[in-house]
């Protein structure tokens, strides 16, 4: 089906279009690169930018003034104090939503890139009777919304509701579908022959997958990694639903109780937005390119 | 996890009588373990089959966690005799579809803006691509107060040229609209990657042909870019309407649902009777809500495909 057999390669990169021998710069090419680029610059700052260039200027404001939600320049600039109020909320909440964040972030998806290139590896390398039902329990995985109040009802009876262990194994498994479909994929990649240089070597299996095969999925990995843990991190329902009680938040739900809040406290509420956007800023600024090669994988038949 | 090796081990044994009966004929081992498939299956099972194929019992009983009474259909018919819970099954397909078919539009224009050679285009691809990267309540939250009604910029900037200045998520006829106006700003960027990646990826043979034969912009990209960048847009059309039938945090940063019961999807309906201990109805929703994704999305893919095989 188009999801398993559109994501191919996970190097699919929108690079250049081959540029042909260079034309002299007539008028009209010359407004179609220049004007055209101009005018979308334009739309792009006023749809694009302005609502960040917003959320910067809040940041900064006073509690009157944000108050008033304008784009205005502020009189005043309180970074520092909003910074140190925001973190200092219910008892530096947001330092333990930090850190409960990253370690769910990290274990999950750590989980995650193991579990699935083994299912991956698998998938390509062994003809078994398993085979079509395990595609189509990935698929499955893709498309099934999970069911909430029953899976509440599995973690209570597992004695891990409402702990982030029982929301890391959520988070891994909720990843579980698109990481093994990116994982097949890049498999398919690596010759068979190198499998069999190693068994020829003495290798088991166990050192065939962790020390020959794994470090050659290095690219997919780390596509998989970053594409996974921006989700993760941004993930709103999965911890409102299994991490409920104030004692563990993530930062996603830090957010929501600064929602709830009064309302003259919009400064510290868009300083909570700026500081849990910069961690995918990060990600986005170092790691570009693995993102752009795991979201576009389905794009190019091959 | 000790937990987990429990249940698992049904599963293996189905297959083992017949894995090393052919290993011990060949004399070796199987470089490739069957157990490979274990650890992710276990999760698998535990976290998401077990909790799925549950909800199908779960939505025939009033449920509080502790005790359940069988009432058979009783939930799914107070599901559709509820206005407001009608209301929310048939947002969730005006939902799916606006944000869906938007997506496709603006991100295929913006992929063949983009993909041309024009000033400003790696700035341009960042800050349209950035906001997928963001928490998706941090954009509902901040849009919330761009859109005010009141001091919001928006309106502020319509009022200052007099035009008129809509409650944009306090009006019940554009509560709706207007989330997923928000939901298009944040996901067309992936759209728009995806469209990049399928039309980079066309022979750019096609394209010299075509203008050596004497075909103009809207000639090429009728003929050749619309044909051939269809894989690339049968995957925004799949991923866009399986986010947009199963989205909710925007919705509940936004309006929670509101006003009134205007902008409620099935999801948001499930969180809502959950809040308030109906978790039979919750349940049901959920069963609905599965029903309502597989039946659309169980087509669409058919349909994509047969096109594909035509080609």
């Amino acid at each position: 089906m188009t999801v398993t057999r559109a994501i191919t390669t996970a190097s699919a990169n929108p690079g250049e279009r081959r540029r042909g021998p260079r034309r002299p710069m007539t008028f009209r090419r010359f407004t179609r690169k220049y004007l055209i680029g101009i005018i979308a610059i334009l739309v792009s700052i006023i749809v694009f930018l302005v609502p960040f260039i917003f959320i910067l200027l809040q940041a900064v404001k006073d509690p009157k003034e944000a108050g008033l939600m304008g784009l205005d320049w502020p009189t005043t600039w309180q970074f520092g104090q909003n910074f140190f109020e925001v973190i200092q909320t219910n008892n530096y909440q947001l330092l333990a939503a930090f850190i409960n964040s990253i370690v769910l972030t990290v274990v999950s998806v750590g989980i995650m890139v193991v579990f699935s290139a083994m299912v991956g590896y698998l998938l390509h390398r062994k003809r078994s009777k398993i085979n079509p039902i395990a595609n189509f329990l990935v698929l499955a995985g893709l498309i099934v919304p999970p069911a909430v109040v029953p899976t509440i009802w599995v973690l209570q009876g597992l004695g891990i509701f409402d702990t982030l262990t029982g929301m890391i194994l959520i988070e891994a498994t909720l990843g579980l579908s698109f990481a093994i479909l990116l994982f097949r994929a890049f498999v398919a990649t690596i010759p068979r022959e190198l499998d069999e240089a190693a068994i020829i070597d003495g290798a088991g299996p166990m050192r065939l997958f962790f020390q020959v095969i794994l470090p050659l999925l290095r690219p997919v990995v780390v596509t998989v990694i970053v594409v996974q843990a921006v989700a993760v991190f941004n993930d709103f329902t999965g911890p409102l639903y299994f991490l409920p009680s104030s004692d563990n938040p993530t930062v996603q739900l830090t957010l929501y109780n600064f929602q709830s809040q009064s309302v003259s406290q919009y400064n510290l509420l868009f300083m909570n937005i700026l500081l849990i956007t910069i961690p995918p800023l990060i990600m986005y600024i170092f790691f570009n390119r693995q993102i752009v090669a795991g979201m576009t994988s389905g794009a190019v038949k091959g | 996890m000790t937990s987990a090796a429990v249940h698992i081990e049904g599963k293996p044994t189905a297959k083992t009588p017949q894995a090393p009966k052919k290993d011990r004929r060949r004399g070796i081992r199987s470089p490739y373990p069957s157990w490979f498939y274990i650890p992710a299956g276990a999760l698998y099972l535990i976290f998401f089959a077990v909790p799925t194929f549950s909800s199908f019992y779960f939505a025939l009983t009033r449920w509080t966690l502790f005790s359940q009474q069988f009432i058979g259909f009783g939930n799914f018919v107070q599901f559709f005799q509820t206005p407001a819970l009608t209301q929310g099954f048939i947002n969730t397909f005006i939902y799916g579809f606006v944000t869906s078919a938007a997506k496709v539009i603006l991100g295929l224009a913006l992929a063949l803006l983009l993909t041309n050679p024009i000033f400003g285009r790696g700035y341009l691809r960042a800050v349209v691509f950035f906001p997928v990267l963001v928490s998706t309540v941090g954009v509902g939250l901040t849009f919330k107060a761009l859109l005010d009604p009141f001091h919001g910029v928006v309106n502020q900037v319509l009022g200052f040229f007099h035009l008129p200045q809509p409650g944009w998520y306090t009006d019940p006829h554009l509560a709706l609209l207007t989330v997923a106006g928000v939901d298009i700003w944040k996901g067309v960027g992936i759209a728009t990657l995806i469209f990049m990646a399928g039309i980079v990826a066309i022979p750019s043979d096609y394209f010299e042909a075509a203008r050596v034969d004497g075909a103009g912009s809207f000639k090429v990209f009728r003929s050749i870019t619309l044909p051939l960048v269809r894989p690339a847009m049968a995957t925004v059309i799949i991923l866009s309407l399986i986010g947009g039938l199963r989205s909710f945090d925007l919705i509940w940063a936004m309006t929670n649902g509101g006003p009134g019961f205007s902008s409620d999807v099935i999801a948001s309906v499930i969180y809502k009777q959950y809040q308030a201990g109906f978790f039979g109805l919750s349940t049901a929703g959920n069963v609905i809500l599965f029903l309502v994704v597989t039946a659309i999305m169980v087509p669409v893919q058919w349909f994509l495909n047969r096109k594909e095989a035509d080609l």
